[in-house]
């Protein structure tokens, strides 16, 4: 029975967050498209949320991509089909290991980050001052970080693959002697623009999207104490990581199932 | 009562309210009189904050009327609240600066945002408001450089900075050292006379309160207990009233904690 009430509980709750966030969602695209008028607020989250973790992005996909160059070669060489590594390596990234990795690096580095900062707005009355002056902070503080954020991603998601593609490319070059030529060619022939690039593409709008709505509503929502910051800031990380991967699943059955 | 809005700038009836089912006002009467200092005192967590909340449309009471200029506050996010909040200036407990701004891009914030006024008039604006609270050569300073005495006179140039009708002081004397609470006593009194402002001060520090205020308002269980001059406050006969303005240990609000009986508790043992 107590089991029962907890579990009706946990249902409700969860109801109401996800009613909640729909709304914030709401005044939050609003918000979004009114800071395309003002691009240097813009431009500065693309700072704080973007470049920011490149570093982060670039280093990950770099080993990344050198382990899928050994295990690749590891398995191809049992076929001789280790002409094959290029394709197999861009095809990892670009559909999956790409977009996911570097949206779940996102949400670890620039979503917690994002909760934190708003939460904090909001514990030392930040935001309620800006009420005060007649300034929106979902305009003015919501809006360019969301754009930022749906920007940011797909840019650090290509540049995941990228970095990865060159270290699958060190590894099967310089450790296994693979000719770079066949490496390249592999890659030119057997991936597709459409169904492979672009598709990857969608993918990470659509977890960028993910990851800043949670980091920004559980940071705008965040009791304002120590003890709410914090525990909205684990939430934002643990929340966009299951979304993120279970929408990838959703995704990638409707993209590449026939 | 009635209150015109030719002699109040602010009047409350039968005010009601509640954050989710924790009553906090239960028919709240006052009026805040045009181009005084008025005072509102009472015990933290009686509830001074919501009242500034409420008065600034960011909370909507559950019943009663709230006017401000002679208009009724509505807290829906409209273009006719954002007006009004222009009338507003409200220095927060905790100052509420930006943090990745610094002195004089804080003051200029709300000029930048809600005006379309060019950098040089904004200047002249910021820099005459600096120096109204004595800080015009701590205009490149950040924010963190900032003593806690100085961080609130920032706060307050930015509360003054669109030329308000009245300003809300939320807790004004919590953490500052001596000088720093003569210098904020003496400024907000001079800007009050100096800008003809009308001024709200929520405070629990009596002696502070009595010392700036041309009428007070004390506040108990959602509602007004007393109000006057702070003579008359002073002189209150009322028990209740007097524990409170003298800062008495005890009396109608108990030293102890209601328990049950001591020998009783420690037999348990
Ligand atoms: N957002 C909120 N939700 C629930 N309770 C609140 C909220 N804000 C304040 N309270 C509670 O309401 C009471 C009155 O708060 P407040 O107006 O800040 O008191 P004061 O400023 O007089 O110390 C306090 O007990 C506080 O804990
Ligand atoms: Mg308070």
């Amino acid at each position: 029975m107590d089991l029962v009430a907890k579990l009706g509980r946990q249902g409700i709750n969860f109801t109401i967050h996800l009613g909640s966030s729909l709304l914030f969602l709401g005044s939050a695209l609003k918000g979004a498209a009114a800071s395309f008028s003002r691009s240097r607020l813009i431009i500065e989250q693309l700072y704080a949320v973007g470049v920011l973790t490149m570093l982060i992005t670039v280093v990950s996909g770099l080993f990344v991509g050198m382990v899928l160059g050994l295990q690749g070669y590891y398995q191809l060489v049992n076929f001789s089909a280790e002409s094959n590594l290029g394709l197999i390596v861009a095809l990892s990234l670009v559909r999956e290991l790409g977009p996911v990795l570097s949206a779940l690096l996102f949400a670890g580095r620039a979503g917690s980050a994002l909760t934190a900062e708003i939460g904090l707005m909001k514990a030392t009355e930040q935001l309620a001052a800006m009420e005060m002056m007649a300034i929106d902070p979902i305009k003015r503080i919501i809006g360019p970080r969301f754009v930022a954020g749906i920007i940011s991603l797909p840019i650090l998601a290509a540049l995941f693959s990228a970095i990865g593609i060159l270290g699958g490319y060190l590894v099967g070059h310089g450790q296994f002697g693979i000719d770079s030529g066949v490496y390249w060619h592999s890659m030119q022939s057997g991936v597709d623009l459409v169904k492979d690039v672009l598709n990857g593409v969608i993918k990470s709008i659509v977890f960028g999207f993910i990851v800043v709505w949670i980091a920004l509503y559980e940071g705008y929502n965040s009791p304002p104490t120590s003890e709410g910051i914090s525990r909205a800031t684990t939430r934002t990380v643990v929340w966009s990581s299951l979304t993120v991967l279970s929408s990838d699943y959703l995704l990638t059955a409707l993209m590449f199932g026939e | 009562m009635q209150y015109t809005s030719e002699d109040f700038i602010v009047s409350a009836s039968d005010i009601h309210f509640a954050y989710r089912n924790r009553p906090i006002f239960d028919g709240l009467n006052l009026a805040i009189p045009r181009g005084k200092v008025t005072v509102i005192m009472g015990p933290s967590g009686c509830g001074k904050s919501t009242f500034l909340g409420l008065l600034g449309g960011r909370l909507a009471p559950t019943s009663g009327s709230l006017e401000f200029d002679g208009q009724p506050v509505l807290a829906k996010p409209s273009a006719s609240l954002y007006k009004m909040r222009r009338k507003m200036g409200m220095l927060f407990q905790q100052n509420a600066l930006l943090t990745d701004l610094n002195v004089f891009d804080n003051v200029a914030f709300p000029l930048r945002e809600t005006t379309e006024l060019q950098e040089p008039l904004i200047r002249i604006q910021v820099l005459t408001k600096l120096e109204m609270v004595g800080l015009r050569g701590a205009g490149d300073m950040q924010i963190s450089e900032l003593s806690g005495g100085m961080a609130r006179r920032v706060a307050l140039a930015r509360a003054i900075v669109l030329d308000p009708l009245i300003v809300m002081y939320d807790e004004p004397f919590v953490g500052l050292d001596p000088i720093s609470m003569g210098i904020i006593l003496k400024l907000i009194r001079n800007l009050n006379d100096a800008l003809n402002l009308t001024s709200i001060v929520v405070t629990h520090d009596v002696k502070e309160g009595c010392e700036i205020a041309d009428y007070m308002y004390l506040l108990d269980r959602g509602r007004v207990s007393a109000h006057g001059t702070p003579d008359q406050m002073l002189m209150h006969e009322d028990p209740a009233i007097e524990q409170f303005m003298k800062g008495l240990s005890d009396g109608p609000v108990r030293f102890h904690y209601p328990a049950r009986d001591y020998l009783e508790d420690l037999q348990d043992i």
